[in-house]
């Protein structure tokens, strides 16, 4: 590697299980006929080759700036980058930043740029352009972007390759911050005075990353090449990227069986292919790169329905279901059963909470307790749940709900929905139960405390307090951890914020879902961070 | 006519097969509780058991629910949507068809350009969007399933009752003054009621094949088992567990067979003479 960035280094040591693969790669030489040759031991990057990504379902557009949606984080994470990506511990590394620095206070965060870093048209990326997109187009566009940026009192640019970030408090979590989804740079000398959603370069998007926007033939793929001029020198690997658009699951199972395909991701793939793919010598499933995401399912609960507003309720569905039956049937293994409202692979999880094992007659006693006597079909409460219209695997999820709370005399209607209704009746709070995922983006003052807290209690507002819980006691813990820059003080105020929502079960937490990549074995480096298939592919390349 | 009527219908071995493969899919159905007393959604052994495990003889699907158990209650769906829906579309299409073939004129041309409207739409499409539109649910999915089936059953009634309109008994009934109504309803139904009844059996096997593919598609009433659905739920694991498919899909075959069996077999009964010519070619 002729490059010295500190994150190619880094990539080097993770590759150290690069024998495993070379002796997957040799059996793979033999069990198919020595169709490959020899050089499928090098493990020595080679330059060229087209990758073949699927993508579904198709982005409404490449901005990455103004449409954050997964599957255009899969192309745009190509075209654009931000100032830091981040380790499979979420530990922040060198992207568009080659140095950071924070501050002991935790009010000042000072970054110094990469040089050389052009546009894809051929203008110099500066300074300008971080401060443009931290002041002007983000808080405009993005959805996260006004609590993410909350406590931001000024971005300021003293030369053409140093930012600094004042804060007016100590906001820990603001680090985790610039990852490229969340904060990816826009040209300013491109959007600078516009309209931002309705610039005419927004079909032809403009970036630093290591592809340039090609072409887009709507329903079929995208087209990217690689930008010759990028930064890193002698990177990207690949030529080209094409994204396929495939609609159908099976279609899509079909295309990398086939080799059509390259790579799958999120949930491209419907879990129960997942075993079948995985037997194949030529794929191999990747369950890393989704720790930025940490999707944490549950059953959402609407707490002004009675007795959906008691705890004891509550407790009793959780003992209720078995959830590693849930993992093993009906998720297929991947993923991980969850002890409370923050993802293990999140900052500041801890195991120090109460654990609820699968024990229905501990889930009667509690409605005993709660005076809900089974009437002469055994029917202790009735309740509506409305299945998440995602696909199989979440109406099985549904009908598995209904029967193990079935069995301790909670009698489920279930109400099916398309993804519009579906999506209007959770914000609109016109639900009993439901399922739902949301992602954790690495820091529970990112993603976690948004579910639980008071003020997000916003009806209409889909991913926001649907359920409308509320304890003052949680609200204070979360804010005052978000900002105590102690991380002992911090690590306290999140263990006790934890331990009271096991408690009282808000939610009731299903499921750590493991998103699968699926990867042939002749790609190296798919997934080499916490972003995951969402980072910019300019380590990844080809076994010719 | 009774006993020429059974003659006529023994006469035809695969109609009699037909009746009795129908007759135990009623019997199923109507002993459904006595036969598997639980509800067939729970879930009684481990997943992905093969057929002629210890305790489920046709296996158990993805979720560890008795493929049995669900074939037994399942037929119970498929014939009551089977049914009312072949019902409800027979009512509309021959009060249509009777309509237009007695009145012909303008309203002939109303009801038979409305009726060309449903015919132009395909069918299943057409279905799919209503239930879509109503939210599945038992009632919505024998409307939709009911608006798309009475056109033909119209076009049918049109038909008889524009030929027999003008016959001898019916000119008959019309000069001794009897009522509009009492003449198609006891005049003219009653004698182009034998084409009428075999074209309802067959939309009963079609109503059936509607019902199960719309639960296929995930359309079906999400709280009623049924054969469609079982498959559609386990088409996806086809390649593991073959069974999870393969049994409702021959509960499915052989219903839809029974019914057409059966209807051939009336058809053979009440139409003596268009089933002679029908063999002699």
């Amino acid at each position: 590697m002729k490059t010295v960035s500190v994150d190619s280094v880094s990539y080097q040591l993770k590759g150290s299980n690069w024998w495993a693969r070379a002796t997957a790669a040799c059996l793979l030489a033999l069990g198919s006929g020595a169709l490959f040759s020899t050089s499928a031991v090098a493990d020595e990057p080679q330059h060229g080759g087209t990758l073949n990504v699927i993508l579904d379902p198709e982005p409404p557009m490449l901005i990455l700036g103004i449409n954050q949606q997964a599957p255009t984080q899969l192309v745009a994470g190509k075209m654009y980058e931000s100032l830091l990506r981040y380790d499979f511990e979420l530990e922040p590394m060198p992207s568009l930043a080659s140095e950071w620095e924070i501050s002991d206070d935790g009010l000042t965060y000072t970054f110094h740029l990469q040089e050389g870093v052009t546009w894809h048209d051929g203008e110099p990326f500066t300074s300008h352009d971080v401060v443009f997109t931290a002041t002007e187009f983000l808080p405009e566009t993005h959805p996260r972007a006004s609590s993410n940026f909350r406590r931001l009192e000024s971005v300021t640019a003293p030369d053409d390759h140093t930012v600094v970030f004042q804060l007016d408090e100590a906001y820990p979590a603001f680090i985790l911050a610039f990852e490229v989804a969340s904060f990816p740079i826009m040209p300013a000398h491109i959007y600078e005075g516009t309209d931002f959603t309705d610039n005419e370069m927004n079909d032809h998007p403009i970036g630093t990353g290591p592809f340039k926007f090609e072409r887009w033939s709507r329903g079929d793929y995208v087209q990217l090449t690689a930008y010759e001029d990028y930064w890193q020198d002698g990177k990207p690997y690949l030529d080209q990227i094409y994204f396929r658009l495939i609609p159908d699951a099976a279609s899509r199972a079909l295309a990398l069986e086939t080799q059509q395909v390259d790579i799958s991701s999120f949930n491209n793939i419907e879990p129960f292919d997942v075993p079948r793919l995985e037997q194949l010598p030529h794929l191999e499933v990747i369950t890393e790169g989704y720790e930025i995401a940490a999707p944490l399912s549950w059953i959402e609960i609407n707490h002004r329905v009675e007795p959906l507003d008691d705890p004891r309720f509550r407790q009793a569905m959780m003992y209720a279901l078995d959830r590693e039956f849930i993992r093993d049937n009906i998720f297929m293994g991947l993923g991980r059963v969850p002890t409370g409202p923050i993802n293990t692979v999140t900052i500041e999880y801890t195991d120090e909470v109460h654990i609820y094992e699968h024990d229905p007659d501990r889930a009667m006693e509690l409605m005993d307790e709660m005076g809900l006597e089974p009437d002469g079909n055994g029917v202790r409460a009735e309740v509506e749940l409305l299945p998440l219209p995602y696909g199989e695997t979440f109406i099985r999820l549904a009908e598995y709900t209904r029967e193990a709370l079935g069995q301790v005399g909670i009698r489920v209607r279930m109400r099916s929905t398309d993804s519009a209704g579906w999506a209007q009746r959770v914000a609109d709070w016109e639900y009993e139960l439901t399922n739902n995922f949301v992602y954790q983006y690495g820091h529970p003052a990112l993603g976690v405390s948004r579910t639980y807290i008071c003020d997000n209690i916003r009806q209409g507002v889909l991913f926001s307090n649907t359920m409308g819980y509320c304890n003052e006691e949680v609200d204070d813990l979360f804010a005052r951890a978000a900002v105590e820059n102690d991380p002992d003080e911090r690590a306290a105020l999140y263990a006790k914020v934890q331990q009271i929502l096991v408690e009282e079960l808000p939610v009731i937490w299903l499921l750590e879902m493991e998103f699968p990549t699926i990867v042939n074995t002749r790609v190296r480096n798919a997934t080499t961070t916490a972003i995951g298939v969402a980072d910019t592919f300019a380590d990844t390349w080809i076994e010719q | 006519m009774s006993r020429d009527f059974w003659r006529a219908f023994a006469n035809n071995y695969g109609a009699v097969i037909g009746l009795a493969l129908l007759l135990a899919v009623v019997l199923m159905a109507a002993f459904a509780d006595v036969i598997y007393p639980r509800s067939p959604w729970s879930m009684v052994t481990t997943p992905f058991q093969p057929p002629l495990s210890d305790d489920v003889l046709l296996g158990s699907d993805t979720l560890g629910r008795d493929i049995a158990a669900g074939i037994v209650h399942g037929s119970r769906v498929s014939l009551l949507i089977g049914l009312t829906s072949s019902a409800v579309a027979l009512f509309i299409g021959v009060t249509l068809g009777a309509l237009a073939g007695y009145f012909g004129g303008w309203v002939d041309d109303a009801i038979m350009r409305f009726t060309e409207l449903f015919q132009t739409i395909p069918n299943f499409v057409l279905a799919v969007v209503l239930v879509a539109i109503f939210t599945p649910s038992i009632g919505s999915l024998v409307a939709a399933i009911a608006i798309v089936s009475w056109p033909p059953l119209a076009r049918l009634a049109r038909g008889e009752f524009l030929s027999l309109r003008s016959r001898e008994f019916v000119l008959a009934a019309v000069t001794t003054g009897q009522s509009t109504t009492r003449i198609i309803l006891r005049e003219i139904l009653p004698n182009s009621l034998s084409p009428i009844i075999v074209a309802a059996s067959l939309t009963v096997a079609t109503a059936i094949l509607l019902e199960s593919a719309l639960s296929f598609l995930g359309l079906g009433d999400p709280n009623m088992m049924s054969w469609g659905y079982m498959i559609g739920a386990s088409r996806t694991v086809i390649r593991q567990a073959w069974w999870m498919s393969f049994f409702p899909g021959i509960a499915i075959l052989i219903t839809v067979l029974a019914i057409n069996l059966v209807g051939e077999g009336l058809n053979d009964a009440l139409n003596p003479k268009l089933a002679r010519k029908g063999r002699g070619r």
